[in-house]
């Protein structure tokens, strides 16, 4: 799609403007609260500066002039980032995330900062304080989450690609709630500098797109190694698995690649019609030339407990600097008379301006550092997640890439599972060991539960092993 | 189960005032969450590592120690500007002691 409208804009069938105004006509009048901020503004003037450059005959980039969002996570210089938080309701980004100022290199016109969970905590978008994201198929259901706005937004065509982050799903399982592309890249693949950090050790950029193209072409621009993120890489291909394998099967066609199905990921109270449509999915592939080879990842069941300590161990430390003296808002309670003490002022700031789902992580997190706990938890969880590690390094000496579905269950009912915190973390079995083994994958739509709801697949690869992921995802991905 | 005075430590600890309502609904959630998290004690760590640090092959990045932008204050003002409070330039704080 990426591509089509290059054409269109480099040949004057259509204007960056035009363009840009439609798109932020159907945000403006969308019911969906996909975004947070839609930046009409700013969207108009880097438009007509793209117009400009094709005017005068200038080469521009692929993605100069085509519409895209941005997760409001993610720093957008001068213009209000509020990671969905009544904390940072009235923060303007003093500068642009690294991301952010690769994609103004090659020409980006942003529509608008997309909806998400607070603090990226949650995984329906129910958790922001902006109000839930309504998923475009039922506007009954969740977009999922965390970054729901995102995948809403490109699923209705308010926006022709979105930047999102994965911590523990968030691009992939709001992708195969709406219907559309995700990427999850290999841990530290895209700079973090000016992403408002989730847990550190989990955090990872991604892409929601319309093609597995676009997800390429966007995937391509914003990689690297960032000074500026001492965690970023220049990933190789397939940096821990076998040797480079790009020649290892030939396209058309799936010839000579070797897929692994995990038996853990198809055990669990998947729901049948999930199930099917990965099947299917499956044999498509086998179809196209592919082995398929039946794996083991013993160490799955341990997930999303290691995944469930470690989040919010990290977040409770990323998020102590929301203390109502460095930035955001602060507790008014500070202007009254009566003095109270600087540790009373963090308390009453914290207690006001977080919201539920972010309380319970930090204090979570809080407890399973605290001491008398930490060898029983967060110790715990390290040592499993070495193990969770290799089991997918085992896997992949054995297999090129591993399909799997990207949650048990379609999108549920706004409100359902937001009284009982436990029952959402358990959707977030399938996406949380790609985050803890620090591997890519993509979220591909596969079909619709028979009351329409999207399903999503996903292609696990190994460390740096994008290039195949997207290869057999564009094989894969018209049917 | 935790108790609600561990609810109201833990929430000390990561300075949140709880009201009497949080604190029994945390007591539940919390509860049921650490019960589900706790099942880890089961699985075998004998002598394996922590996965200390990422998750990709790490190597150590050296660089000089030296002044990377120019002296430009804009950036500082556009920082301090986003502080709740700020007094000649300066983020405002409470004494500390």
């Amino acid at each position: 799609m990426i591509k089509e409208l290059h054409q269109k804009l480099i040949n004057k069938e259509v204007s960056a403007v035009k363009l840009a105004t439609e798109y932020l006509a159907r945000a403006k009048s969308s019911d969906l609260n996909a975004f947070i901020t839609i930046t009409e503004k700013e969207a108009l003037e880097q438009a007509k500066t793209i117009d400009e450059k094709i005017a005068q005959g200038e080469e521009v980039p692929l993605l100069a002039g085509i519409p895209a969002s941005i997760k409001d996570l993610i720093m957008t210089a001068g213009v209000r980032t509020t990671a969905a938080s009544k904390i940072l309701e009235n923060y303007v980004a003093p500068y642009d995330a690294t991301v952010i100022k690769k994609l103004k290199e090659n020409g980006l016109v942003m529509v608008g900062k997309n909806n998400c969970d607070e603090f990226a905590m949650g995984s329906s978008t129910e958790n922001s304080a902006f109000g839930p994201t309504k998923n475009p198929y039922d506007k009954t259901r969740v977009a999922g989450g965390t970054s729901g706005g995102s995948a809403a937004a490109v699923a209705s065509d308010l926006s022709v690609y979105s930047i999102g982050t994965d911590t523990g799903g968030s691009v992939r399982q709001p992708a195969a709630f709406c219907g559309v592309v995700g990427l999850k890249p290999t841990y530290g693949a895209v700079s973090r500098y000016g992403l408002i950090a989730d847990a550190s050790s989990l955090d990872q950029v991604g892409v929601v797109a319309k093609t597995v193209e676009d997800a390429e072409i966007v995937f391509n621009i914003i990689k690297g190694r960032d000074e500026m993120d001492a965690t970023s890489v220049e990933v190789r291909s397939r940096e821990l698995g076998a040797e480079n394998s790009n020649s290892k099967f030939q396209t058309p066609g799936l010839k000579g690649l070797k897929i692994g199905i995990p038996q853990e990921y198809f055990s669990n109270g998947i729901d049948q019609e999930i199930g099917e449509a990965i099947a299917n999915f499956v044999k498509r592939a086998q179809g196209l030339g592919a082995e398929i080879v039946e794996i083991s990842l013993p160490h799955t069941e341990h997930a999303l407990a290691v995944y469930y300590i470690i989040q919010p161990a990290e977040a409770s430390a990323n998020l102590a600097r929301y203390d109502g003296v460095r930035y955001g808002q602060k507790s008014e309670i500070r202007n009254q008379k009566s003095e109270i003490s600087l540790i009373d002022l963090y308390k009453k700031t914290r207690a006001e301006f977080l919201g539920p789902e972010v309380k319970r992580r930090i204090m979570l997190g809080t407890y399973a550092l605290s001491a008398g706990y930490y060898d029983a938890y967060y110790k715990k969880a390290q040592q499993v997640r070495t193990l969770i590690r290799e089991d997918f390094h085992k896997a992949f000496n054995e297999v090129d890439l591993i399909f799997a579905p990207v949650a048990p269950h379609p999108a549920w009912k706004i409100g359902e599972k937001i009284n009982d915190p436990l029952s959402m973390y358990l959707e977030d079995v399938f996406t949380v060991p790609i985050n803890i083994a620090g591997l890519p994958a993509l979220s591909l739509p596969v079909g619709k539960t028979s009351a329409g709801l999207p399903i999503g697949a996903q292609i696990i690869g190994p460390w740096g092993g994008e290039t195949e992921i997207f290869q057999a995802g564009k094989q894969l991905e018209n049917f | 189960m935790l108790t609600p005075e561990e609810v109201k430590h833990v929430a000390d600890l990561a300075r949140i005032d709880l009201t009497p309502e949080e604190i029994e609904k945390y007591q539940q959630q919390l509860s049921r969450i650490l019960d589900y998290v706790g099942k880890l004690a089961t699985a075998q760590t004998d002598g394996v590592p922590t996965a200390d640090g990422g998750t990709i092959n790490l190597e150590n990045v050296w660089r000089e120690d030296e002044q990377s932008t120019a002296n430009n204050q804009q950036p500082t003002i556009d920082l301090i500007k986003m502080a709740p409070e700020t007094s000649g330039g300066q983020v405002k704080v409470k004494n500390v002691f």
